[in-house]
């Protein structure tokens, strides 16, 4: 409709595996990242930045995470929340203990712990699948939390089991005036802690969910998601062309929870600022499950639309009860509309369109290739 | 029992072949009290079309699964190039040059052709998921890849459905980029499991010339399970005959059409 898609012609691979194989498209992109990098700075407003696009982006990169693991490779898994707690207080001990290291080392370090706690959990995949294999991962669940619970040195022995941000820049003490790096001290601003801007967290947590959604749009593309696809539609047939189970199940494992761990560490630096378990439990693994289910399973940007209803419903709501007038709809009736509104949801798309938002996407743009004149 | 593909073919294909690049020995294969395989046995020249066939329930396909590495043998040995590989894991027997299509479609579903055939590149492929993430150095073989399974494309006829889902596509296509998929892996042996199954007679010969293609061009051996007569003893070098898990009958196909037990397995006692 808005443009057509006939006569870009390819004349060599490379540009026909192009991400974004048409002109068009990719100028879309660039002005929504554009946009996205700028307009919310320049409007200065807290709660666009923080509960609103922070809060999108950080469930939507944990959603890409499961995503990967569940809607790439097939593997159902409820412990995502473990596996965000892992990076969340994994990411803390670091900031809290090893100051010297720059944060963005710590998110990727943080996430590799996830990682490796989600290869153990991910071992019963190889024996067993579906439903049997969720309710096995629902033991990261619980485990990891309680882990986190009852051992005091995860939150630096807090009374109340939180773990604060603190604060911290961008390229951590080694770049503060007279460290080894002090020539980076100009651009060395406060990404966490109280001190640090709306600004530089929104931005900071752009930045990192741009590059991690990129990398996992190259891997999902590649030879590893040709892998994991493979293993979710047929696995014996996955097995005869020579994939190891073994191993794609796990590095699917390792990769999702990468993710997770990365999503809840900025959860606590870049988002709330501070978290205790109750942050990562069972609720918030089925809020994430149902972010993808809606968002579309096997898809990058499904995991983003996903989050994005999930985190836009309730202010939204609040937004149509307001304009209906003072009284009409109480608070109590509002909350209850939102659940049920989300329940509606997933049952409509788990009955009309099991591939979500980003499914029903590509049918309006293959109806719209045609409009106005369908055949 | 004429078909098509016998008619393209009508002069006697008589083959020598010097090197033994499969032997199977004495396979039994039982499940609880069914005996699928006893003592079957048979060996296949380096460049040849060998044919399984047999009633249904011979155990031809459980023959395929034993090869193929799904089943594992209680007695018996398989060797391949002469190394015994008898209890190999699927995986194991994929990377040793074995490609494999079934019965029973088993494309993945949710993806299109390309990658379905792509797939199958896996097995030659150094992947390497951080460089896959950076799409560098993976990007140049990504290309190589692509341009190695475009050949396939193009050998298959089957270019204009590149970029649609497996799952959109007809049975007979189905099978093809099956074919295709098998191909990609550059196997040494080509399993085929009933490849013309429920085919009419266009796409059976079709088949039947993907098939020699195939075996002419890339040398490739062929194992493959039918169950049109006209088209196994039209393009098989030899034909191993199977009933009630038995082997009946061995041979080139001249010997196995006369044979008295093949004969009397078909159509009964008279």
């Amino acid at each position: 409709m808005f443009y057509r898609e006939v006569g870009q012609y390819k004349s060599s691979y490379p540009a026909d595996q192009a991400i974004f194989p048409l002109t068009n498209d990719r100028i879309g992109v660039i002005i929504i990242l554009l946009i996205a990098f700028i307009w919310p700075p320049l409007s200065g407003s807290q709660y666009l930045m923080g509960p609103i696009l922070t809060q999108l982006l950080v469930f939507g990169l944990a959603a890409l995470g499961l995503n990967l693991l569940t809607g790439y490779a097939g593997q159902v898994s409820l412990g995502t929340g473990g596996f965000m707690a892992v990076g969340a207080f994994g990411c803390y001990n670091l900031v809290l203990r090893l100051p010297e290291i720059p944060l963005v080392i710590d998110f990727i370090l943080a996430g590799l712990m996830a990682a490796a706690v989600g290869v153990i959990f991910g071992i019963p995949s190889l024996r067993i699948k579906g439903f049997y294999l969720a309710v096995a991962t629902l033991a990261s669940q619980f485990f990891l939390l309680w882990i986190f619970d009852h051992v005091g040195w995860f939150t630096n022995y807090d009374p109340a089991g939180v773990a604060s941000a603190p604060t911290q820049t961008l390229f951590g003490s080694l770049a503060h005036e007279g460290g080894p790096l002090d020539f980076l001290a100009p651009i060395d601003v406060i990404v966490s802690g109280p001190n640090a801007t709306p600004e530089a967290k929104y931005i900071l947590t752009l930045s990192v969910v741009v590059v991690l959604a990129l990398l996992a749009k190259n891997l999902v593309r590649g030879m590893t998601g040709r892998a994991w696809m493979a293993i979710r539609d047929f696995d014996i047939a996955a097995e005869i062309i020579g994939i190891r189970p073994l191993k794609t199940k796990l590095l699917a494992f390792a990769i999702s929870s990468f993710y997770c761990g990365v999503a809840g560490a900025l959860y606590v630096f870049t988002y709330v600022g501070n978290a205790d378990t109750e942050a990562f439990d069972l609720i918030r693994s089925f809020t994430i499950l149902f972010m993808i289910i809606i968002g579309g399973l096997g898809s990058i940007m499904g995991s983003f639309l996903g989050a994005a209803f999930i985190v836009l419903l309730p202010p939204f709501l609040n937004i149509v009860a307001s304009n209906l007038g003072e009284g009409t709809l109480s608070g109590a009736a509002l909350a209850n509309l939102e659940l049920i509104v989300y329940g509606g949801t997933i049952v409509f798309f788990l009955a009309v369109e099991p591939l979500g938002f980003a499914r029903m996407w590509q049918i309006i743009k293959e109806k719209l290739r045609q409009w106005p004149f369908p055949y | 029992m004429e078909t098509g593909a016998s008619q393209a073919h009508e002069t006697e294909r008589v083959r020598e072949f010097k090197e033994l690049i499969l032997e199977v020995d004495g396979v039994f294969v039982s499940f609880g009290g069914v005996k699928a395989l006893q003592d079957v046995g048979f060996s296949v020249y380096e460049g040849e079309i060998f044919s399984i066939i047999g009633p249904n329930g011979a155990g031809k396909t459980s023959m395929l699964n034993v090869i193929s590495g799904f089943y594992k043998a209680s007695a018996g040995t398989i060797k391949f190039e002469g190394v015994d590989r008898t209890s190999a894991s699927p995986e194991r027997v994929a990377r040793m040059g074995f490609a494999r299509t079934f019965q029973n479609i088993a494309l993945f579903k949710g993806m299109s052709t390309l990658d379905n055939i792509m797939t199958g590149r896996i097995v030659k492929v150094k992947s390497n998921f951080l460089s896959e993430a950076l799409y560098y150095p993976a990007r140049d073989q990504e290309v190589a890849q692509r341009e190695f399974v475009e050949g396939i494309i193009d050998f298959l006829e089957i270019q204009s459905i590149r970029k649609t889902p497996v799952g959109k596509l007809p049975y007979g296509l189905q099978k093809r980029v099956e074919l295709g998929r098998a191909l990609a892996m550059e196997p040494k042996i080509l399993l085929l499991d009933e490849p013309m199954a429920g085919m009419n007679l266009e796409e059976k010969e079709d088949m039947a010339r993907f098939v020699l293609d195939v075996n002419d061009e890339f040398g490739t051996t062929v194992v493959l399970i039918e169950h049109d007569m006209g088209v196994v003893m039209d393009i098989s070098d030899h034909v191993v005959v199977l009933d009630h898990g038995e082997r009946i009958a061995y041979g080139v196909p001249d010997e196995v059409r006369t044979n008295k037990d093949v004969i009397r397995a078909y159509l009964g006692e008279h």
